[in-house]
């Protein structure tokens, strides 16, 4: 195949991935690296550098938007931020040093939970009990506009929800994907964030633990720029789009859908890398 | 107090957002110019990314980057986009310091230049 068709052929599909994982939520990132090694037989390093670039594409394209709804919770994302990036800073030590088998199956394994998780059906929990002794410390209360109005929260098991985004980041960049749906979880499960904070305030996250990975990417080389090309420009158009047509579609069959195509891929993933081929 | 408050956080935040609009726009301008131009010279060649080789150390320090864009090398071209595209959300920790500094809130202007000092240490200093 020459450069030329490979190049063209992986930008169609890295727009349907961005366009499906924006749509339904599921994040797209995930998919980039086993349809890049699985389909197009890419050298894992590369495809995981491609993968962390098109998370910050996705992240700081989407700022915009989500920005002007006024949900994003800055003092909660910087708070966790220190957990995510230097998270990312230890899954960097790791990267290295773990033989790209290991990467293929817990890339499998986190592919496998987070088709798990998105099965699951999404309940808005209300905050109830006496807020964190964290949370007012580090003034992590807030209020986010609904239709009554604008509601107050409080943040709640603060210390997990912070060991959760150090996990968070060092799978972030120990296999160059954004892990938005475990920093997802994090905030809305472990610490009671409502569910719309959470995704936005997730978005700025996925990019900043990115490019604390991102950076030394560059420097190992996994970033390669003719293959990361389209692989970017893909996943920010189709993401960019996705999230537009977001607001009318229902998405609740293409979740479903999403999630077996992404179960299955965790096992096609841990399979390959058993028998070697990663 | 609180409404000043509200009209302030917005400003800001439409302010960031566009910013942060126009440097992804930006940075895909400039892997888009470049990939045209590496695909113009080497497209007819075979695809090859099964292995994994050391790439031209140019492509992989922030001053070598910068060179070989300079220099208008197609890939080194792609790769400075790639950069201002990872800039982008550190661009937006900076701008988060400012805003907290600007509010007085100390606590949280120490929190974001630690997040800040991360992001530069894994940019400039680790591999």
């Amino acid at each position: 195949m020459t450069i030329l068709l490979f190049t063209l052929l992986v930008w169609l599909v890295s727009v349907v991935v961005g366009f499906l994982g924006s749509v339904t939520g599921l994040g797209g990132g995930t998919l980039i690296v086993p349809v890049l090694t699985l389909v197009f037989g890419v050298n894992i390093h590369y495809a995981m550098g491609a993968s962390l670039v098109s998370v910050i594409a996705t992240s700081s394209g989407a700022a915009a938007a989500y920005l002007r709804e006024g949900y994003t919770n800055l003092r909660l994302a910087m708070l966790l931020q220190v957990a995510t990036t230097v998270g990312a800073l230890v899954g960097l030590l790791l990267v290295t040093r773990v033989s790209t088998g290991l990467i293929g199956i817990i890339f499998g394994v986190v592919l496998l939970y987070s088709a798990y998780l998105s099965g699951r059906p999404q309940v808005e929990v209300a905050a109830t009990g006496p807020p964190d002794r964290w949370s007012e410390k580090f003034k992590l209360n807030g209020s986010y506009p609904n239709s009554g109005g604008l509601q107050p929260y409080e943040a709640q098991r603060v210390p997990l929800g912070f060991s959760v985004m150090f996990g968070a980041g060092i799978l972030s960049s120990l296999l160059g994907i954004g892990s938005g749906a475990l920093k997802v979880l994090g905030m809305d499960r472990v610490m009671k964030i409502p569910f719309k904070v959470s995704t936005t305030t997730s978005n700025f996250m996925i990019g900043v633990t990115a490019a604390a990975g991102a950076g030394a990417y560059l420097k190992l080389g996994y970033i390669e720029p003719v293959l990361t090309m389209p692989v970017m420009l893909g996943v920010l158009i189709g993401s960019t789009f996705g999230a537009k047509v977001l607001v009318r579609a229902e998405t609740r069959i293409l979740r479903i859908i999403f999630a077996i195509l992404i179960a299955l891929t965790g096992i096609e993933m841990i399979y390959n890398a058993v028998k070697g081929r990663i | 107090m609180q409404e000043d408050d509200k009209a302030t956080d917005n400003r800001q935040e439409f302010i960031v957002g566009t910013l942060l609009r126009a440097g992804v726009i930006i940075a895909a301008i400039v892997v888009l110019v470049g990939g045209v131009m590496y695909l113009a010279q080497h497209g007819g060649e075979p695809a090859s990314y099964r292995q994994f080789h050391d790439a031209p150390s140019d492509l992989t320090s922030v001053s070598g980057v910068v060179k070989d864009a300079v220099s208008l090398k197609s890939e080194g071209v792609v790769q400075l986009g790639l950069l201002l595209l990872i800039l982008t959300p550190i661009a937006r920790v900076v701008f988060s310091a400012v805003s907290f500094a600007i509010k007085g809130d100390r606590l949280y202007v120490v929190i974001t230049l630690i997040v800040l000092a991360v992001l530069l240490f894994s940019l400039i200093a680790a591999k």
